[in-house]
């Protein structure tokens, strides 16, 4: 049976359900981003350790020339090291049915005693037997993505040996969950492939009978990684070795590691904004039902129910808000977080993903939710309680007005009595004016937010494509070849300019810091891969010394004029100091580059080539591709116009559901901010507004008072909402801050307006409503209730 | 007319240099009760008469324990009010006093049955709700919002909400001061009843001179103090009070 107490509550939050709906849904908002980052992060943690751990995922992965067999008993020795696996790998570019433009892939040796490490999972069919030579698996993204089933043939040139290859089944493996070909930024499920082929048979093609070139370690739980790796390199240095490196530089498990860091952050910058509006609604709208049932709080006092049970009771109203807003919370939680784990279906290629709505998720979520109410409910419960009997029987006396400098600036302005109304009630309300502004600026910040990211994409594209590696496609070597491959390269068909670069590995150090990367070197006037000045301005290659990308100098400490030291890795061994010529701009990687002539003077060696940037005419695009095929020494291509595209193409589809979700985050805040800004100073002023009407003024200047007091705080919360926007956008920006990719910080004056725009429509959208009631009102009974 | 009040040794109210300041530091001192000594028999209906601001209300709240004195003492029979807590009075309001407002002040979104059962669903030995609002003549009204009742029966559901508990005192600040003198007397036969038929010690503010004829005792007020106490040796019914 209900209590008369709870019947008045249910009553009352009927009553304010158009209130009470605007701050569930703030809450809502915030307890499915909460709920669906927190659970979507456990759930990759939680996928990510257990296959690792079924699959034997590597924790140290190092690559040489070549290396022999032998060498691997050494390795195995060295303390720390639980399991060690030797591979051959290597590039091929592939020839598949029905598809005009050459893919690629990269051939995996498969120990004949079955793989320890890196353990590939079998999807369908079987694997290759030890002694095919034809035979490989692939993944079951590519796979897929061609329509390929076991049985089914492909052709692979490697080394310019055209092989048929038989597809016998298909895997995942813990080392691609997330797969980038060469030289693209998304993956490309149809155009690269990862397979695994016998050991006999993958040695056999590359030329690696009795050596390995890759080679992936498990440590013991107490071993020294670092020390591990210092050994593993010097064991590898003199086989061409170019530095082992931790997991964590692993590219599937890096950009793993990125997206959760990414998730981390939506769940740490959002949510707690959300559950702080709604904090401040409920504080807003249960403050003035305190103040207008002033009287009702006071008879429940009289007839003796306790401070604690009227404290409960408004409690109780927050509570019920809450709740509603966490169940809605929680189902579109549900439905958000099904919705990411479908996104990261695509791509990121797991075997299984745990569940990402555990009930302790559901449970944390409600209960912040429930708290940042009641967080807000507190104030007004709390003056409830405290009300004294007598003193709640009587109304509240008017509140204190006095002359101040605002008179005195009005007096001087010539303002009418209307405006010193509305200004008068933001001076009067300060704290509340500050918290109503603030709400509404966090509207326009999310929206700048999330306008920024669109801008620091394009920015990233324009770069990129449009300044920097301007080359329609890029061939990758098998080899390094000399200069005369350039001159091949002009005679294959279609192809208009080729620009030769040279990648040497290397290690560039200052003190104790270093980094294992290639130096970049290219032609003095290349027209194609351009190195750009932090201002995007081309820049030419110093006569002398190197040029490096703004992040590398920043993680080596060196400005440009400061010397780097440069060991030589790979086959080449010795050591160099290059002056720091200039610091360039880079969005992708990060970079070294130096002049192909000088690089090749140092080495004391004739320049060499290890690939060929093109310029390409689109309407021989056809006959290149099929000569591309057949081309010897040829490692990989990369088409630079699809690889725009895709990045492109996958920028536009996220941005879809970015602003979508911005937009109604943005919407219900402000709506929420402003509509129950608005109610309360109808609740608060319609004694007033009822004497204007009497007194002659019109329904459109009694509105003006009303709204002018949401318009001015709107107003004020614009500049204010850039801001936040652009604060927010420079932790994004450096949040985003990785070796893998960075963002550049682009704030424009259309982001801002087109913010601005959203905000101001949905305030406006919100006073309408408020005023719609006010029309409706009955004015004159307004004022014969006693308040 | 008949009375059944019960003759006992100890009053049900008695007030001993009742006194309460308003005010102070810095702004104007308003004394509201200036020393009141009081002895109010057990089961008498008393009327409270004198000017606004003569300190009626305000003794009305210290003894239904709404407010405390600034000095005095004041009991309800054996406890004394004016050394509880707030927690203390709390409890003596929900068991022994039953409020009636001038205002009604009836809670807009509850029925008249449900306004009743605010106090009966917190008090320790109620009766039901339906049965006080029959004791009012409002049965039949049960089911309505206080929006959809006139102000006579708005007043009665508040008078029935105060009886609802079974209160050893009733206490009405001014019942019929918002009210036509049919409505009102209807109010007043109400509570002359409720007196009557279970002894409940019952004191009424009100600026009608008339309602003192109903009353056992009258009490006059002037500028906080206590100028005249009068004895009704015969009384007349509601009914016959005059306007």
């Amino acid at each position: 049976m209900l209590h008369a107490l709870d019947r008045k509550l249910l009553r009352d939050l009927w009553r304010l359900k158009a209130q009470a709906l605007a701050i569930s849904l703030v809450l809502a908002c915030g307890v499915a981003i909460f709920m669906t980052g927190l659970g979507m992060v456990r759930a990759l943690e939680v996928t990510l350790e257990d296959y690792y751990n079924r699959q034997h995922f590597a924790h140290v992965f190092a690559s040489a020339r070549r290396a022999p067999a032998s060498l691997l008993r050494d390795v195995e020795a060295i303390d720390g090291v639980q399991t060690a696996e030797a591979r051959v790998v290597g590039s091929v570019v592939l020839d598949l049915p029905g598809r005009a433009a050459p893919a690629s892939g990269r051939v995996i040796s498969l120990p004949d005693t079955g793989p320890a490490l890196n353990v590939p999972l079998l999807v369908s069919g079987r694997f290759p037997s030890e002694t095919a030579g034809d035979e490989v698996v692939v993944t079951d993204r590519f796979a897929s993505a061609n329509g390929y089933r076991p049985g089914d043939r492909f052709a692979a040139i490697a080394d310019g040996k055209r092989l048929i290859l038989t597809i016998t089944g298909t895997v995942r493996s813990p080392e691609f969950i997330y797969t980038l070909p060469p030289g693209g930024l998304m993956p490309d499920d149809a155009g690269y492939a990862i397979m695994w082929m016998p050991e006999t048979a993958a040695a056999g093609v590359f030329g690696m009978s009795g050596a390995f070139n890759d080679l992936s370690l498990k440590l013991r739980r107490d071993a020294n990684q670092q020390a591990v790796i210092d050994r593993i390199d010097s064991l590898l240095e003199p086989w061409g070795g170019v530095g082992a490196h931790v997991r964590e530089l692993q590219m599937s498990h890096a950009f793993m590691q990125a997206e959760l860091d990414q998730l981390r952050s939506m769940s740490a910058v959002l949510p707690p904004i959300l559950f702080g509006v709604t904090a401040f609604l409920v504080n807003m709208v249960l403050g003035r039902i305190v103040t207008l049932e002033r009287s009702e709080i006071g008879l429940l006092k009289a007839l003796g129910y306790r401070d604690s049970e009227i404290a409960m009771h408004y409690l109780m109203l927050a509570t019920l808000v809450a709740a509603l807003g966490v169940c809605l919370g929680w189902a579109s939680g549900a439905w958000l977080s099904s919705g990411m784990s479908q996104l990261y279906a695509r791509f990121f290629d797991f075997p299984w993903l745990v569940q990402p709505h555990a009930i302790d998720v559901f449970a944390i979520a409600g209960l912040i939710g429930l708290a940042s109410a009641a967080i807000g409910a507190l104030r007004a419960a709390w003056s409830a309680a405290a009300l004294a009997p007598a003193v709640a029987m009587s109304p509240p006396a008017p509140p204190a007005f006095r002359r101040g400098f605002l008179d005195a600036v009005s007096g001087w302005l010539g303002l009418p009595q209307t405006a010193m109304m509305v200004l008068r009630g933001i001076v009067r309300w300060p704290l509340r004016a500050a918290f109503t502004s603030l709400g509404l600026s966090l509207g326009v910040a999310i929206l700048v937010a999330s306008n920024f990211m669109l801008d620091s994409l394009d920015a990233v594209i324009d770069t990129s494509f449009f300044k920097s590696n301007r080359q329609h496609a890029t061939l990758i070597l098998a080899h390094e070849q000399p200069l005369s491959a350039v001159a091949d390269a002009r005679h294959l068909p279609g192809v208009l300019a080729v620009e030769p670069q040279f990648d040497l590995p290397v290690t560039l150090s200052v003190g104790p810091r270093e980094k294992k990367l290639a130096i970049s070197a290219r032609p003095l006037g290349g027209d194609l891969a351009r190195t750009l000045d932090v201002e995007e301005n081309p820049v030419p290659l110093p006569e002398q010394g190197v040029l490096l990308s703004a992040k590398l100098a920043a993680y080596l400490g060196v400005r440009p004029g400061d010397m780097v030291r440069v060991t030589l890795s790979g086959l080449r061994e010795g050591e160099m100091v290059l002056p720091v010529a200039a610091v360039t701009q880079q969005y992708i990687g990060i970079g070294a580059y130096m002049r192909l002539d000088a690089l090749a003077a140092l080495l004391g060696e004739a320049p060499r080539v290890t690939s060929l940037n093109l310029w390409i005419d689109p309407n021989e695009l056809s006959e290149l591709e099929a000569a591309l095929k057949s081309m010897p020494a040829l490692a990989t291509t990369v088409m630079l116009t699809d690889v725009r595209k895709s990045f492109q193409d996958t920028i536009s589809e996220n941005v879809r559901i970015n602003t979508v979700l911005f937009l109604t985050i943005s919407a219900l805040i402000t709506v929420g901010v402003a509509y129950n800004g608005a109610r309360i100073q109808l609740s608060e002023r319609a004694r007033e507004l009822a004497s204007l009407r009497i007194l002659g003024f019109t329904r459109a200047e009694v509105s003006t008072i009303l709204l002018g007091e949401t318009a001015v705080l709107a107003l004020i919360a614009q500049p204010l909402g850039w801001l936040i926007g652009g604060w927010i956008a420079w932790a994004m920006m450096a949040g985003f801050d990785s070796d893998l990719y960075r963002i550049p910080l682009v704030l424009t004056a259309q982001n801002f307006a087109s913010a601005s725009l959203v905000t101001l429509t949905a305030v406006t959208a919100a006073a309408l409503l408020v005023r719609r009631r006010l029309d409706r009102a009955d004015l004159i009974a307004v004022l014969k209730t006693r308040e | 007319m008949s009375s059944t009040r019960a003759t006992q040794e100890i009053p049900a109210f008695r007030t001993r240099g009742i006194t309460k300041i308003y005010g102070g530091r810095g702004t104007a001192e308003v004394r509201a009760l200036d020393g009141v000594d009081l002895d109010l028999p057990e089961g008498e209906l008393v009327v409270l008469l004198g000017p606004s601001g003569s300190g009626k209300s305000t003794l009305l709240n210290i003894i239904g324990g709404l407010d405390h004195a600034t000095s005095g003492e004041a009991w309800f029979r054996d406890q004394e009010l004016t050394s509880m807590s707030d927690r203390q009075l709390t409890r003596y309001r929900r068991d022994n006093v039953g409020f009636v407002f001038q205002f009604y002040n009836l809670v807009a979104s509850l029925t008249a049955r449900e306004n009743v059962a605010l106090v009966t669903d917190v008090a320790p030995d109620p009766m039901r709700p339906e049965e006080a609002l029959a004791l009012v003549g409002l049965q039949e009204r049960q089911d309505h919002f206080p929006a959809q009742m006139s102000g006579g029966e708005q007043q009665r559901v508040a008078i029935a909400r105060a009886i609802a508990k079974r209160p050893g005192v009733l206490l009405c600040d001014e019942p019929t001061g918002a009210l036509d003198s049919k409505t009102g007397t209807a109010v007043l036969a109400a509570l002359e009843d409720v007196n009557t038929r279970f002894g409940t010690t019952t004191l009424v503010i009100t600026h009608n001179a008339g309602i003192r004829k109903m009353a056992h005792r009258v009490i006059r007020f002037q500028d906080g103090r206590v100028v005249e106490i009068e004895e009704n040796k015969t009384r007349i019914r509601a009914h016959e009070v005059t306007w």
